[in-house]
């Protein structure tokens, strides 16, 4: 039985913690001065063309999110159970009067709600920037980039928090993080153009790989979003439009939406398996 | 006729080949002070983190009739519980450590920690944080918040293993109090003066199993009798070693890096002779 109070208690606990955490506050001025540079070189080149908005702003920002989120995410994630078990406070706080389930719901919530925070700074900022500059177009496209961003910030949390419950120390976790940035960020691309090329993929087996990374999903909601084709993503991009039709984004955010809850789901099993040491 | 308000059945812990807890049984009445009391490694921190349930083990546990397995959070709820390692969250200071885990306590708003603090001498410091805390500190902060829900049961890990003297003296007379005032208690040992001061009851464990269960003076009894050797030994040949000794009729039990073998005080050297004629090097040897 789960007290939602309890997982209130911890929720308030680890967003102060972020707020604390030197780390955190790096990734997330880091990711508002891009976003802020990256607005300002948008209204420069395009603004005397009346091409500037949030419209251009979104297209630029894509890139960066797919680049820093997943890093928040996922090093975020990662000493959310190991660096507390590495601590000893895991013990501590698991030999109250709550269970593994609030802890972890309390951990999910709260650093889910630091890693939306940060974000919406960055975006709010750069919002900011564009309008006080005239370039009010497109406000729709920038808040639903907002919106897919926060969902893949929470998908990378989620996969953190998994390597953080089968890890005994924080480096070690951190450690593995980074793999999977890697991994999604520059090895997803590659490794799926090498798999259908070897594998000799058809059209509808290439997009089905695609699907399975969700740097990949967030990329085809925020490229659709934005121009409601997909021909900037070749032929698998064309394939998927064709198949799906407005059903695409649904299906795309509801498997966004599955990345968040299963490795959340598996987080509990691997937790409750190897319990607090 | 008392009611046990621990009741300890067959429990059992393993961490993959070692049995850290091996088919334990006892319990525990209300109002009663029980020492565990053994070497490191006996198994006593472990018997504490499975009374929390912590971790998970074999056997039966019960805590005021309730199945700490099945009902983790409120035996919890009952149990004041102070770690051997003193860690909180070093950033918050004194007063958010205690505001936080009161309310995870389900103390209502509002609720008045001054006299819990002014008498573990904490109220002075309130405003630090506790990385700022002695170690001493740490431990009454520690005791502070065992004690914030006024729970009826203590459990207590080596509970003056970072104390000086004089703090030492004066927790141990806080928890006599405590325990005066009808708290049952259980704490972790391997101090006998810690024991004798505190304890109705000593359970021995040795290798995880319950060697003894009788008063203090009957360890002390017991502990006079004996000299503990500790011998460190290349992993492979602690197997062989424990067969040597205990076909030789010693009390033995694998103890870390090595064994820890039980022989009489004019007799320390037998244990190392055994194992010299069995061919198996002894690497060091500590006497306890």
């Amino acid at each position: 039985m789960i007290d939602f109070q309890n997982v209130f208690i911890l929720a308030q606990k680890e967003l102060r913690d972020a707020r604390r955490n030197r780390w955190f506050l790096l990734y997330a001025l880091a990711f508002a001065a891009l976003a802020l540079g990256l607005a300002w070189m948008a209204l420069r080149g395009a603004g005397d063309y009346g091409l500037a908005g949030f419209g251009r702003t979104s297209a630029s920002l894509i890139n960066l999110i797919l680049l820093i989120v997943p890093l928040m995410g996922l090093t975020l994630g990662a000493l959310a159970l190991a660096g507390e078990r590495e601590q000893g406070t895991l013990l501590y706080l698991l030999a109250q009067p709550i269970n593994q389930a609030e802890l972890l719901l309390g951990k999910a919530i709260g650093l889910g709600l630091a890693l939306v925070a940060a974000l919406s700074l960055g975006f709010g900022l750069t919002a900011l920037l564009i309008a006080t500059n005239g370039g009010a177009a497109d406000v729709g496209i920038y808040l639903a980039l907002l919106g897919l961003a926060s969902l893949l910030a929470l998908v990378s949390l989620s996969v953190g928090m998994l390597i953080s419950s089968a890890t005994a120390s924080g480096a070690t976790a951190v450690g593995i993080a980074l793999f999977v940035w890697l991994l999604l960020v520059f090895f997803g691309d590659l490794g799926l153009m090498g798999s259908a090329v070897v594998m000799q993929f058809d059209i509808d087996q290439l997009f089905l790989a695609t699907l399975a990374n969700p740097l990949q999903l967030f990329k085809i909601a925020a490229v659709y979003s934005l121009r409601n084709n997909l021909e900037a993503l070749g032929p698998a991009g064309i394939y998927a439009l064709r198949t799906y039709g407005d059903q695409l984004v649904l299906l795309l955010v509801g498997l966004l939406v599955a990345w968040v809850a299963l490795p959340l789901l598996l987080t509990g099993v691997f937790f409750k398996r190897r319990g607090v040491l | 006729m008392t009611t046990p308000i621990i009741e300890v059945n067959a429990l059992t812990k393993r961490f993959g080949a070692l049995t850290a807890v091996d088919d334990l049984s006892f319990t525990v009445d209300a109002g009663e002070a029980v020492a565990l009391w053994g070497a490191n490694g006996a198994g006593k921190t472990t018997v504490l983190r499975c009374l929390l349930h912590l971790i998970p083990f074999e056997g039966q546990i019960a805590v005021d009739g309730i199945d700490v397995r099945q009902r983790g959070k409120i035996v919890r709820r009952l149990i004041g519980f102070v770690p051997q390692e003193l860690t909180f969250h070093d950033d918050l200071t004194v007063a958010e450590t205690l505001v936080f885990y009161a309310r995870l306590k389900k103390l209502p708003t509002g609720h008045d920690f001054t006299p819990l603090l002014t008498r573990l001498e904490l109220d002075e410091h309130v405003h630090k944080a506790v990385r700022d805390l002695s170690g001493g500190l740490k431990q009454r902060l520690a005791l502070a918040l065992a004690l914030l829900a006024d729970p009826p049961i203590l459990l207590l890990d080596e509970p003056t293993s970072n104390l000086d003297i004089r703090a030492r003296e004066d927790f141990l007379q806080f928890v006599r109090e405590l325990n005066g005032a009808g708290k049952t208690l259980i704490f972790s040992s391997h101090r006998l003066e810690e024991v004798r001061a505190l304890a109705d009851r000593v359970l021995l464990l040795e290798g995880g199993r319950l060697a003894l269960a009788a008063p203090p003076r009957e360890l002390e009894r017991r502990l006079s009798e004996t000299t503990t050797l500790h011998l460190a030994l290349l992993p492979v040949t602690i197997d062989p070693a424990l067969r040597v000794l205990s076909d030789h009729g010693l009390p033995v039990s694998r103890n870390g890096h090595g064994v820890r073998v039980q022989v009489p005080p004019d007799a320390k050297a037998e244990p190392l002779r055994l194992l010299h004629d069995a061919g198996i090097d002894v690497q060091d040897f500590t006497l306890e």
